[in-house]
């Protein structure tokens, strides 16, 4: 079995930031590998371990400064990685569901995985969109904010769990070739060993652009436009006690013998 | 293309509140684009779902009889259908772990863009949606100005159309094709239950990621010790295992509603906040002063844990 596995570099703010139009200045953001994309990676290379899979390929959509987070990946176990770019993704205000979808679809056709992982949602724009409408636009399975995997791929079946609100979860089985949205907690992920990091500078990191996938510009077409981007008011009317932390701990500690949750 | 289309949910043959809340929403959107409002029931004992959705400001519910319960391949296949034939302008769709599991599907199989998440919903001559970015610290606002839109709204944030409405009932004959029907839900299973029921107490200390390692947990531990509280935890705490799935509080976890919750480097995130904001007080202590958590607090200590939490628990010994 091969394994695709869709990854995303993403931009945390910093406690101080400053908005610009429609656009955060890159001063203000940290860049990090997605978490839920770890959990992803995790699951593929574990599946690889286990000579489930033979073959783990990882695939992102980034500027060159995500190479670092790509290298990561391949640090982990993945074997080899695809980072698409270009000027026109790069001018694009904000990548919308519908534009990586298609990208992804073109790397799928490509690769022909048998599964395909990805992340339940990215930390920064948290859309949640990609893995389902990438799976319905391949005529791939699906199965979204999975917990626990259980391939059989003899079956040609995924047995998973989906976590519900209110701790239920969904026992799902799904045919494969599918793909699986990964939830944070279905795995422990590894650190990347100083061995993994020495090999994946050795590993394929194949850069392609829209041509190279044979697409044309219009798959970033989209009816979607960010119009405006903003700090929400808050209506909250907290009380923060200022001074040292004997102080601030002081007016916690009488607060609670006032509630009476504590004995005074 | 003036209408609105609502798909309702519902899990082991019980409808989920946002279904009520989406006919909330869905309501106001039609009202603005002088449209119908129509809801869709797909699914399980639809006759009694219809009658209980038959709420005010609903002018049709279209019932899809194909099995017992969810299964995302039925769900796609018939929302696209009565997308296709009703036309309305905008879908709306739970954002839930069940609406996330068929509504891109569904958008796609239309070729209309998705919006998810929604936090408000305005029409004026184009839809706009207001959702959140970077773990809930900034908003922004997509505009469609195509012709028809999927869009999966938040639970929570449109309050539930009570009184009784006068819809007309419609079962509709969606042709599902079985043949695409690849996945088979089999059941379901509780998470969390284990050792504590924290959903119970009265005094909570929940502890989040700013703890940054599993043995700092004692210091935690050791404050709950001194002053009685019972623990908690933010998701990430369960993730790492650090503490069992039961003393997880939030969407995924418990719902808890204690006099005093104290909120220890937790930063806010929603579907955390989902389920404590109904706390008689919040205290919240956090080195960023930016953390969402101080939104919903009344009170907040802006400060390193690490030296904030030894002070009180010599303060309260």
């Amino acid at each position: 079995m091969k394994a695709l596995v869709s990854v995303a570099e993403v931009a945390e703010l910093g406690d101080d930031f400053e908005i610009d139009g429609l656009t955060i200045d890159e001063r203000y953001l940290g860049y990090s590998l997605n978490e839920w994309d770890d959990y992803a990676i995790e699951e593929a290379v574990t599946l690889s371990e286990a000579d489930v899979v033979d073959e783990v390929v990882v695939v992102t959509i980034g500027p060159e400064r995500s190479e670092q987070t790509i290298r990561e990946a391949l640090a982990k176990g993945a074997d080899r990685a695809i980072r698409i770019w270009d000027d026109a993704v790069a001018n694009v205000d904000a990548l919308m569901p519908e534009m990586k979808t298609r990208i992804l679809a073109s790397v799928v056709e490509a690769e022909e995985p048998d599964i395909v992982f990805t992340g339940v949602q990215s930390d920064d724009d948290a859309w949640g969109a990609t893995g389902v409408a990438l799976a319905e636009e391949i005529d791939f399975g699906w199965a979204a904010v999975v917990t626990e995997l259980d391939l059989e791929p003899d079956d040609g079946v995924a047995h998973v769990r989906r976590e519900l609100e209110g701790g239920l979860e969904e026992v799902t089985a799904v045919e494969l070739p599918a793909v699986i949205t990964i939830q944070t907690g279905i795995n422990q992920p590894r650190y990347a060993s100083l061995r993994g990091i020495r090999q994946a500078q050795q590993k394929e990191l194949a850069v392609k652009s829209l041509d190279d996938l044979g697409l044309n510009e219009s798959v970033l077409d989209s009816e979607l436009a960010l119009t405006e981007l903003y700090e929400p008011e808050t209506e909250s009317e907290t009380t923060i006690w200022d001074g040292e932390p004997d102080e601030t701990a002081a007016e916690l500690a009488s607060f609670l013998r006032e509630t009476e949750v504590i004995e005074s | 293309m003036s209408d609105t289309l609502v798909v309702a949910e519902h899990r082991r043959g019980e409808l989920e509140d946002i279904s009520y809340e989406l006919i909330t929403a869905g309501r106001e959107l039609a009202d603005a684009m002088d449209g119908d409002l129509h809801v869709a029931v797909i699914n399980g004992d639809v006759d009694s779902h219809a009658e209980q959705l038959d709420r005010d400001g609903v002018d049709t519910i279209h019932t899809v009889d194909y099995g017992k319960g969810f299964n995302h391949d039925v769900y796609t296949q018939a929302v696209t259908e009565l997308a296709d034939s009703l036309s309305p302008r905008t879908v709306l769709i739970p954002h839930t772990a069940t609406g996330m599991d068929y509504a891109p599907a569904v958008a796609n199989a239309l070729d209309n863009p998705l919006v998810t998440d929604a936090i408000d919903l305005q029409y004026d001559e184009e839809l706009t949606v207001a959702r959140e970015m970077y773990s809930s610290k900034l908003e922004s606002v997509i505009a469609t100005d195509s012709t028809q839109a999927v869009v999966t709204v938040r639970p929570a944030e449109w309050p539930p159309t009570e009184s009784d409405g006068s819809a007309a009932i419609d079962a509709f004959e969606a042709e599902i094709d079985e043949a695409a029907i690849t996945s088979t839900v089999t059941g379901f299973e509780e998470t969390v239950g284990g050792d504590i029921d924290i959903s119970e107490a009265d005094f909570i200390v929940s502890v989040g990621r700013g703890i940054e390692d599993e043995e700092n947990l004692e210091l935690i531990e050791r404050l709950c010790d001194v002053t009685g509280a019972t623990l908690a935890a933010s998701r990430p705490i369960c993730d790492n295992e650090w503490l069992s799935k039961g003393r997880q509080v939030g969407q995924s976890g418990k719902d808890v509603t204690p006099d005093v919750y104290v909120a220890i480097g937790i930063s806010g995130a929603v579907q955390h906040v989902s389920g404590m904001k109904n706390s008689e007080r919040i205290v919240a202590i956090n080195n960023d002063s930016t953390a969402p958590i101080f939104d919903i607090a009344d009170y907040g200590i802006v400060g390193d844990l690490f030296e904030v939490v030894p002070a009180l628990i010599e303060e309260v010994e």
